[in-house]
């Protein structure tokens, strides 16, 4: 394998796994705001918290195109085997988003017959985040691929494990929600998140460990990997900086001192669970069959995006820290960007 | 029950693209109609230029996000429905589809949002070179997808080993045979269809004797583009036509429904094509014409369907209605600019109330004269996905005909619910006009800079809503 085989697949690799990572933290915080939603009662309250995110959520989605669009061109043999074996939950996932997208547009326009779109928003940001979750445990458990083509049943993701991991990633999201909402809006709508954050906390927390015990038990390569010599020794501090991070995270909820600690805990709990699932399938793309090599476009389709994501890639993340920064601080309840 | 998931998942593609490609039609020209109007505002210094920008600009914003929006799902069904397509064209299609997902989305980031917010923000010239490389941008967009579809029609620049076909020559790639011609025929159609929407809207607006300045403005507009554009379409079409006829003759015989290609072709005015009798019922036809206006010769000839075996045929009678339908859409509207100009000449134009009733009632024709041909060009490749190179039965995922069809039915529902709701604003913009929050820029600016084309449009959308109709 010469050295463009071997780099330009590795380069894509680490591209496509940023975008997905960002889009996961950044879509995160605004799909928990919508699984919120019902625990807030007021429509100043519902308006609050859209307002906290109106910026920034139709740029959180474009990770997710440019994480799948980079996918189908960088690594198709990839796609082609993932995407028709999960095929009910993305596209129930894409149904989902452009729902509650077009519905956080609209409820502002059919103001003050917004109920329905109330309701739209929630359910879609609902089932997005379950069908993630469920598109991320139908990873994990492997894809039966035979000839470099799925070779599985229609409703293989469907096991007990995606199911769960469908839950866990909802209470994840809306552990990002809810620590979003503690860090940008004040009031009534920050002491509620407080106290909604504590429960979503321990969830999530206990999710990654039933993850973290489940995936070596029903996967003998997974288990290898983390419990064989010398990698334990390299691997252990990660479970054990998550701990610390829990505690942070706990603190920053409890603490009403602290307003953004309990937020970038979250995202930390989440970039360390993210972390480790990697490890867990290095080299796979498909595990537990396709590597990143073997998925691989030829060189020269790789190449030739590349130029152009190098160059457009750099512009739209320095887009995306300007509108972060512009819209810095908090929401006070009654203003707005609309 | 079962689901043929082949079947379906064309019908799944075909619905999911045909409702894509009405926003970004409408886009292309809408963009570059507003960039137009700021450029003849800073020229004139006149008001009403930049009173209507404002207008078309808020209905541009919700455009541009549906087009966006509807966009997303086709690139995924390239995985989830045609995981073959992927993996035997995906080395050569899929860089330049991904050039078209980076300048739409680079496009998303920057100008658009300088256009759409930045009127007081900005110095006008800035504001106004924003909204001309946003009818850029748009059109650059045009280019990597109409590239890559062309490339599918007729494939050059690549070879195919083991069934696979690899890039050779990017250029040859980017710029293959049939791309030229689809890419001037759509942009053509999508000026064209804008041009008669805002000749539409002018003209409702002259006939109930509201804004009546902008009316006629836009009128102007419209029709002089109109004048322009329908004859050129038409010989842009031809010119398309030609390249077809050396790369995909088959096509060009299901469009002229022209069996037997030992004979000149006739021009086959009205047909019923019957496939299982290889023959048209009830022909009426004008001898010679055909090959005509294919070989440009009277007893040219050009091969017939009956030269192909069956299987490799297309569905004939989809490719001869819709190219019927297309070139009566194009006649039509050559007539209207025909009809337009004289009365233009004799100073009629704005009070002629049935030639204004007529294009008001005109707006959709563009837009089902481009669903029509790309009807022609599509079902016309069949039974190719990749002409040449992969077949469409071969070219799907290994996917149950259940879950096809439990997708397709929840593509309808969402669709139906979200475009018809997106299409209602649009429409309830335009009947409310160029008024009150549809031109203000006081509320919107205060908005901020997010990339949210639709929020451009909120405060218009609901006043619309809420307020009176004024036609």
């Amino acid at each position: 394998m010469s050295l463009i085989e071997f780099g330009l697949p590795l380069i894509w690799a680490v591209l496509i796994g940023m975008a997905v990572g960002l889009y996961v933290i950044l879509d995160g915080f605004d799909l928990g705001l919508g699984i919120l939603y019902p625990f807030y009662k007021t429509e100043e309250a519902h308006d609050q918290m859209m307002n906290s995110v109106a910026p920034f959520w139709d740029g959180n989605e474009t990770w997710l195109v440019l994480g799948g669009g980079g996918l189908w061109v960088a690594f198709p043999k990839a796609y082609a085997i993932i995407m028709p074996a999960l095929y009910l939950p993305i596209t129930i996932m894409l149904l989902a988003l452009i729902f509650r997208g077009v519905a956080f547009e609209f409820r502002w326009v059919a103001k003050p017959h917004h109920f329905k779109w109330n309701v739209a928003f929630t359910l879609g940001s609902l089932v997005a985040a379950f069908s993630q979750g469920v598109v991320l445990g139908g990873l994990l458990q492997g894809i039966t691929v035979v000839n470099n083509q799925f070779a599985g049943g229609p409703l293989d993701w469907f096991t007990p494990f995606s199911m769960m991991c469908g839950v866990g990633l909802c209470c994840g999201y809306a552990l990002l929600g809810a620590t979003w909402l503690i860090m940008k809006t004040d009031g009534e709508v920050e002491k509620r998140a407080r106290i909604l954050a504590q429960p979503f906390l321990i969830a999530l927390f206990g999710f990654i460990g039933i993850v973290s015990i489940w995936t070596p038990l029903i996967i003998p390569r997974i288990a290898e990997l983390w419990f064989s010599l010398p990698n334990f020794y390299y691997l252990f501090p990660l479970p054990l900086f998550s701990i610390v991070v829990f505690v942070l995270c706990w603190l920053g909820i409890t603490d009403v001192r602290h307003t953004s600690q309990a937020f970038f805990s979250a995202v930390t709990l989440f970039v360390l669970a993210y972390i480790g699932l990697i490890i867990s399938n290095v080299p796979y793309l498909v595990p537990p069959s396709v590597t990143v090599w073997q998925a691989a476009a030829v060189p020269e389709s790789q190449l030739f995006l590349l130029l152009g994501t190098l160059v457009l890639l750099p512009m739209i993340l320095g887009y995306t820290v300007f509108v972060y920064w512009t819209f810095r601080g908090k929401v006070k309840a009654g203003e707005g960007y609309h | 029950m079962t689901f043929d998931p082949l079947l379906l998942s064309r019908i799944q593609f075909g619905f999911t693209i045909s409702f894509h490609i009405i926003f970004p039609a409408f886009t292309i020209g809408l963009s570059a109609y507003i960039a137009s109007l700021l450029v003849l505002w800073h020229w004139h210094k006149r008001d009403h230029y930049q009173t209507l920008a404002r207008f078309w600009t808020k209905i541009f914003a919700v455009s541009f996000a549906m087009g966006v929006v509807s966009g997303i799902v086709l690139s995924y069904q390239f995985g989830t429905n045609w995981s073959k397509f992927s993996v035997v064209v995906g080395n050569v299609i899929g860089p330049v589809i991904g050039y078209e997902v980076l300048t739409a989305f680079f496009l998303e980031a920057t100008f658009l949002g300088v256009m759409l917010f930045g009127w007081k923000r900005v110095p006008p010239w800035l504001h106004t070179l924003s909204a001309i490389l946003v009818a850029f941008g748009t059109c650059m967009s045009g280019f990597w997808i109409l590239s890559a579809n062309s490339w599918m029609h007729t494939p050059a620049g690549h070879e195919v080993i083991d069934g696979i076909a690899y890039p050779k020559d990017w250029f040859a790639i980017v710029f293959n045979p049939s791309f030229p011609y689809r890419f001037m025929h759509m942009m053509s159609a999508a000026y064209l269809t804008t041009s008669v929407v805002v000749l539409a809207v002018g003209a409702r607006y002259l006939l109930v004797n509201r804004f009546t300045e902008e009316g006629k403005t836009m009128v102007r507009m419209g029709l002089g583009m109109v004048i322009l554009l329908a004859p050129l379409q038409i010989i842009l079409g031809d010119l398309h036509g030609l390249n077809t006829s050396k790369y995909q003759p088959t096509k060009i015989a299901a469009m002229e429904a022209h069996w037997d290609g030992s004979k000149p072709g006739a021009l086959v005015l009205f047909a019923i094509p019957d496939a299982k009798a290889e023959k048209n019922l009830y022909e009426i036809a004008i001898p010679k014409l055909g090959s005509f206006i294919i070989t440009h010769d009277w007893n040219g000839l050009f091969p017939g369907l009956l030269d192909v075996p069956k299987e490799d045929r297309p569905p004939i009678a989809n490719v001869f209605f819709a190219f019927r339908i297309m070139v009566g859409i194009g006649l039509f509207l050559i007539a209207v600019g025909f009809v337009g100009g004289l009365l233009w000449l004799s100073k009629k134009l704005f009070s002629q109330r049935t030639f204004l009733w007529v294009v008001g009632h005109s707006w959709p024709l563009g837009f089902i004269a481009i669903l029509a041909g790309w009807m022609v060009t599509e079902s016309g490749r069949q039974p190719w996905i990749a002409h040449g190179i992969l077949r469409t039965t071969d070219a799907i995922s290994p996917v149950d005909g259940l879950s096809v069809a439990i997708s397709l039915t929840l593509f309808v529902l969402v669709y139906s619910v979200v475009f018809s709701t997106g299409i209602l604003y649009i429409c309830k913009m335009v009947k409310k006009g160029p008024q009150g929050a549809a031109i203000a820029d006081k509320v919107d600016d205060e908005a901020a800079l997010p990339s949210r084309p639709i929020s451009a449009a909120q405060h218009s959308a609901r006043e619309s809503l809420e307020g009176g109709e004024v036609i």
